[in-house]
């Protein structure tokens, strides 16, 4: 969003910078009056609708809680801005995963080097039970979409 | 020697039919694997189904250290005593690939005749569960290491389990993964106690094409991957310990139509258990089909106390596990002779043909040599092999004494082996060793003992008292009488005091 908001910024201050240099008297010379290129029309980006079946199956993936309505929009934003990439030609060229990929992955030789820190690990633990961590009841699934109060219910 | 009868290879020869009442009754699926080609009594003139078994094995890797931490592996230790930061997955922490487990993979990839990819790639997998403290887990999911392999293995078939017929099962791909932590649950409290000393350890991912048809099949294949694991020294592969793990995904189908929707089983710990559980799921849905329902493509747990499957209720629908390329590791590049770079240190190469050049005999070599070395038959290299120390148990009698091997393999199986089973012992814990055998073999070589005193003799020489045979035999008074007139005046003894029969 603050992208799109920067681009009419950047608009706006072409054409502003424009007509003023062209008046005033001092810095008109440095203005290329007859550019070679146009700035092109930023096309309105296509629309993102996310469904509610896909809503809930991201809730339940990546245990966010979309909280209401507007944090729904900021996906869809999201989603519509990370959509900019389709733009660019990647015909033929092979993908990058790692900006390592020139880098030799480092091989370790096979001993032992680290362990025996039992206490300081279960210092982070809330709760403990004979040098075992304790978990919470898990995985409880969400409950499905018709019966969950929370869903969505917090707009202000 | 017996060829060996070459298998269907993708498609098994044999068709599965409902048996009424068995699963209700709680008794065992008929043992249909026992005769290829031949179709059970058919109960309810339905079409035969055919049905397709493909397993995903887990084998921990035999190593010092984990695969990307530098705490060790052992199996039993105090909780988390064997814990790095990283494997708690304190943030800061990242990972460093162990070159044993590297090497490990490529040794396996060899021997199961794979491809192996000179650059392999390290993703993540997401899913939330107690014993993954990172969240995800770091597995070769777009590349992994070796593809494209094959795993033959030998099936016991016939009215005498005496005919062995080979088969093949294709190996899609292994790969290097990271094990989860262990959660040990008291259900009475709803408490789960999670204990990370298992996390990080490397394991190897093996896949199987869904080339076997029954339990029995399934089994057998696993059973030659444990050998084969333990000779190269790669995995220990002990499976009540948990080196070993398989996850069978089983479908039933008619011939001629598309694969069914599968199960997943889990939950397998032992080779036994495999079979039964594998049955058992064929059975199952066969059952649901006929009766008109569906089967979901599901988790299922196997419950062993009772021999059946449940759904385990933790999986619930598809898993989405949003995978992405581990952006801490960059490719995994592999050297063979050809490519290997002038002025790189050797501890960060690993050479694919100095492996090659080093692999040991694999059992299937190793059963091949034995019947052409010491002329027995196919199924008992089979059983040598397939006991652990008895191969080396059987040769080390065959050199101490003049009995021919043939004839020593008879007395290594039947009477040996049968009284190690009897007592449920391993090799290793014989009370008679390979020297008391071989001598007590010459005694009887020589003629100086019957066959029947022979096996007196190892009764008595089983008791582990310390006695050698010929102790034995002195103090039993088991010698075979030679002198002829002795025998004359024994046969005209009886005869005299059985006139009436004569």
């Amino acid at each position: 969003m603050w992208a799109l908001r920067g681009c009419r910024c950047l608009r706006a201050a072409w054409s502003w910078g424009g007509s003023r240099l062209a008046r005033g008297a001092t810095g008109g010379r440095q203005i290329d009056q007859n550019p070679e290129w146009q700035l092109e029309e930023q096309k309105p980006l296509p629309q993102k609708k996310v469904t509610m079946e896909l809503l809930d199956h991201l809730e339940r993936l990546a245990l966010v809680d979309f909280r209401n309505w507007e944090g729904v929009e900021r996906l869809e934003k999201a989603i519509q801005f990370a959509d900019q990439l389709h733009e660019v030609n990647t015909e033929g060229i092979e993908p990058m995963d790692s900006v390592l990929e020139n880098r030799c992955l480092y091989l370790r030789g096979d001993n032992i080097t680290e362990g025996n820190c039992t206490k300081e690990l279960l210092q982070n633990a809330s709760q403990t039970a004979e040098e075992y961590f304790e978990a919470p009841p898990g995985n409880i699934p969400l409950p499905k979409l018709e019966e969950r109060e929370s869903f969505l219910q917090d707009s202000n | 020697m017996a060829a060996p009868v070459s298998g269907g290879g993708r498609l098994c020869r044999l068709a599965w039919r409902r048996r009424a009442g068995a699963l209700h009754s709680g008794a065992q699926p008929a043992a249909l694997g026992r005769e290829p080609g031949k179709v059970a009594a058919a109960q309810s003139g339905v079409a035969p189904w055919r049905a397709v078994v493909g397993l995903e094995v887990h084998a921990q890797i035999s190593s010092n250290s984990k695969i990307f931490s530098g705490s060790q592996v052992q199996f039993t230790a105090p909780p988390n005593s064997l814990v790095s930061f990283f494997d708690a997955s304190l943030p800061g922490t990242l990972p460093v690939l162990n070159r044993r487990c590297v090497e490990a993979a490529v040794m396996t990839g060899l021997a199961l005749s794979c491809s192996i990819n000179k650059k392999s790639l390290f993703d993540r997998k997401h899913y939330f569960y107690a014993d993954l403290p990172a969240g995800y887990q770091i597995t070769q999911q777009r590349l992994p290491i070796a593809v494209n392999g094959n795993l033959s293995y030998t099936l016991c078939v016939g009215a005498k389990q005496s005919q062995m017929v080979t088969k093949n099962v294709r190996i899609k791909q292994i790969q290097l993964e990271q094990d989860s932590g262990k959660s040990l649950h008291n259900d009475a409290r709803s408490q789960t106690f999670i204990d990370l000393n298992r996390a990080g350890v490397g394991l190897m991912e093996v896949v199987m094409e869904p080339d076997m048809c029954c339990g029995e099949e399934a089994a057998a294949a696993v059973r030659e991957l444990q050998l084969i694991l333990q000779t190269l020294g790669s995995s220990q592969a002990i499976m009540a310990e948990g080196q070993l793990r398989v996850d069978a995904n089983v479908s039933v189908h008619h011939p001629g139509e598309s694969y069914g929707v599968r199960t997943e089983v889990k939950n397998i710990n032992s080779l036994r258990f495999l079979a039964r559980a594998v049955d058992y799921e064929i059975q199952r849905q066969i059952e649901e089909l006929e009766n008109g329902g569906t089967i979901l493509n599901e988790t299922r747990a196997f419950d062993y106390k009772l021999g059946c499957t449940i759904p385990m209720r933790d999986k619930e629908g598809k898993q989405d596990y949003r995978f992405m390329p581990e952006p801490n590791l960059p490719p995994l590049i592999l050297y063979d002779a050809k490519s290997l770079p002038a002025n790189i240190d050797d501890q960060q190469v690993v050479n694919i043909d100095w492996i090659q050049e080093r692999l040991p005999d694999l059992p299937s070599v190793k059963r091949v040599r034995l019947v052409e070395q010491y002329g027995i038959l196919p199924e008992h290299s089979f059983t040598l092999l397939n006991e652990d120390g008895l191969m080396e148990l059987f040769e080390d009698v065959v050199r101490e004494t003049q009995m021919n091997p043939k004839k020593v393999i008879g007395w290594v199986i039947s009477e040996l082996l049968g009284h190690l089973k009897q007592y449920d012992l391993t090799v290793k814990e014989s009370p008679v060793n390979s020297l008391s055998l071989a001598d007590l073999l010459n005694l009887l070589e020589r003629g100086v003992i019957s066959s029947s005193a022979a096996k007196q003799v190892l009764e008595e020489l089983w008791k582990g008292e310390g006695k050698t045979p010929l102790q034995i035999v002195k103090e039993k008074r088991l010698e075979l009488i030679q002198n002829q007139r002795e025998l004359d005046q024994i046969c005209q003894a009886v005869m005299e005091g059985h006139q009436e029969e004569l």
